[in-house]
């Protein structure tokens, strides 16, 4: 139906432990409708993974500002596939992250990455046309 | 997707595909075309499991404690999923569903199943998303399943009427809780839990439960409704807790008590899932111009809201339209 409210995972992985942007991130997204499922801190990839599996969710968007971006956003993306289940959950990412390594995330697959200046209106909309854009099939 | 295509994902579920169960799940929550088809051979292929009610007051610590429960059933050898089930929000239908954050011990956790359910707008207890969600996890083979209720008042009872077992969660130190739950919950309860019962007065409000409880129907059927105190935080109490789960599933099938159950359970879904689709149909745009003239003749008290009801209510739903031909 398509009155379905557009499913989210927002996660903080590792030792970032910065998680004001992600609050907001989660409460501008509920206030577009959308349905929010929040990890909490310190969590690994593989319990990311396995969380975004089990809620079914549309969007992984993952909040990074420790610098350890190259390496856990590679790790999401190798269990994904291992998993089967890289065709069925967009991931995205925020925080601070240079312009070359935002280019080398989006060839390996992450598909959209919003720096910390984002309005959390542009991330609503991102993440509103990513999904519209991916003509899920379940 | 195909009905064809649904089955075989029921399939991949049955034998214990995690990703199969999670989007057999989401299709029927969403009404995926298709799914209506499947979900009889759900039903059919469940009915093992044992399903847990848990509910109380917001802030009591349902999610906690749930968390300290899986420890325990974990360690009992049990594979064990869990539905959580956040508010919505009225005004624009978005959630966030934060349950979960408590329950993070067992995110890696094969023997672990856990999904949170916004409630989208469903009026408290029972919706169709919770029991076909329930029927999904049994049917894949889960020995538990725990729904952990929204914070509940007197009204939303129909929740634990799908369950086996409810257990009912409050804490020290709020006389007017236990007035709030005394009516409602008191009544349908079948374990009590006394959490954060490190804090003050949880003796007393234990007490305070065990002396409204002397009064309780349940217990003249023959099942001694415990009060136990736990501290989730901590573990204390959960063996004891996890014992009279066990204990109360075991009363069920030796006093038949569990057959009459199923039929409640049954019929209290049944009555939610009508009240939904009547709800729907209602809503439908095709009823809407009637709908929108009856507004208006309320509103001009050209008739009153019960006449207005009844024609939108006859208009969608005539008895001829239960058709006792139809083979179950």
């Amino acid at each position: 139906m398509t009155d379905t409210p557009i499913r989210v995972l927002l996660a903080k992985i590792g030792l970032d432990g910065h998680d004001r942007g992600v609050k907001i991130v989660a409460r501008a997204l509920r206030d577009a409708g959308m349905e929010v499922v929040y990890t909490g801190l310190h969590r690994t990839a593989a319990e990311v993974v396995a969380t975004a599996i089990q809620e079914d969710v549309d969007v992984i968007g993952v909040s990074l500002l420790s610098g350890a971006h190259m390496t856990l956003f590679p790790q999401i993306i190798e269990l994904m596939k291992e998993q089967g289940v890289f065709d069925r959950h967009i991931l995205m990412g925020g925080g601070v992250m240079p312009d070359e390594d935002v280019e080398t995330l989006k060839e390996l697959g992450v598909q959209a990455i919003l720096g910390q200046d984002t309005p959390p209106d542009a991330i609503v909309e991102c993440v509103r046309a990513l999904v519209l854009a991916r003509q899920r099939t379940v | 997707m195909s009905a064809a295509a649904w089955t075989e994902l029921l399939e991949r579920a049955r034998g214990g595909h995690v990703p199969s169960i999670s989007r057999l799940i989401s299709g029927l929550e969403s009404r995926q075309p298709g799914t209506s088809e499947v979900l009889t051979d759900v039903y059919a292929a469940g009915g093992r499991a044992h399903v847990i009610g848990i509910t109380g007051s917001p802030g009591a610590g349902k999610s906690c404690l749930v968390n300290a429960l899986l420890g325990e059933l974990r360690g009992r050898g049990m594979r064990v999923a869990v539905i959580a089930v956040d508010p919505s929000s009225s005004l624009t239908g978005g959630a966030i569903l934060g349950d979960r954050i408590r329950m993070q011990d067992h995110a890696l956790d094969q023997g672990v199943f856990v999904r949170s359910m916004a409630t989208r707008g469903r009026l408290g207890g029972v919706s169709r998303a919770t029991v076909d969600a329930v029927a999904v996890l049994d049917a894949a083979g889960w020995d538990t399943v725990i729904v952990e209720t929204i914070g509940v008042g007197q009204d939303e009872l129909e929740i634990v009427r799908i369950a086996h077992t409810t257990a009912i969660v409050s804490v020290p130190g709020l006389g007017d809780d236990i007035q709030a739950i005394k009516a409602g919950l008191l009544e349908v309860g079948d374990i009590h839990v006394v959490n954060k019962a490190d804090r003050p007065g949880a003796d007393r409000t234990a007490a305070e439960l065990t002396g409204m409880l002397m009064l309780s129907d349940l217990r003249a059927s023959g099942w001694t409704l415990p009060v136990l105190l736990t501290v989730a935080l901590d573990g204390t109490g959960l063996p004891e807790f996890a014992d009279a789960l066990a204990g109360h599933l075991a009363w069920l099938r030796s006093s038949g008590e569990l057959v009459r159950r199923e039929r409640v359970a049954a019929a209290a879904s049944i009555r939610a899932i009508a009240k939904e689709l009547l709800i729907e149909r209602i809503q439908d745009p095709a009823v809407g111009s009637r709908f929108d003239e009856l507004v208006e003749a309320v509103a001009a008290r050209r008739t009153d809201p019960t006449s207005a009801a009844r024609i939108l209510v006859d208009g969608v739903a005539r008895p001829s339209d239960l058709n006792p031909e139809k083979t179950l």
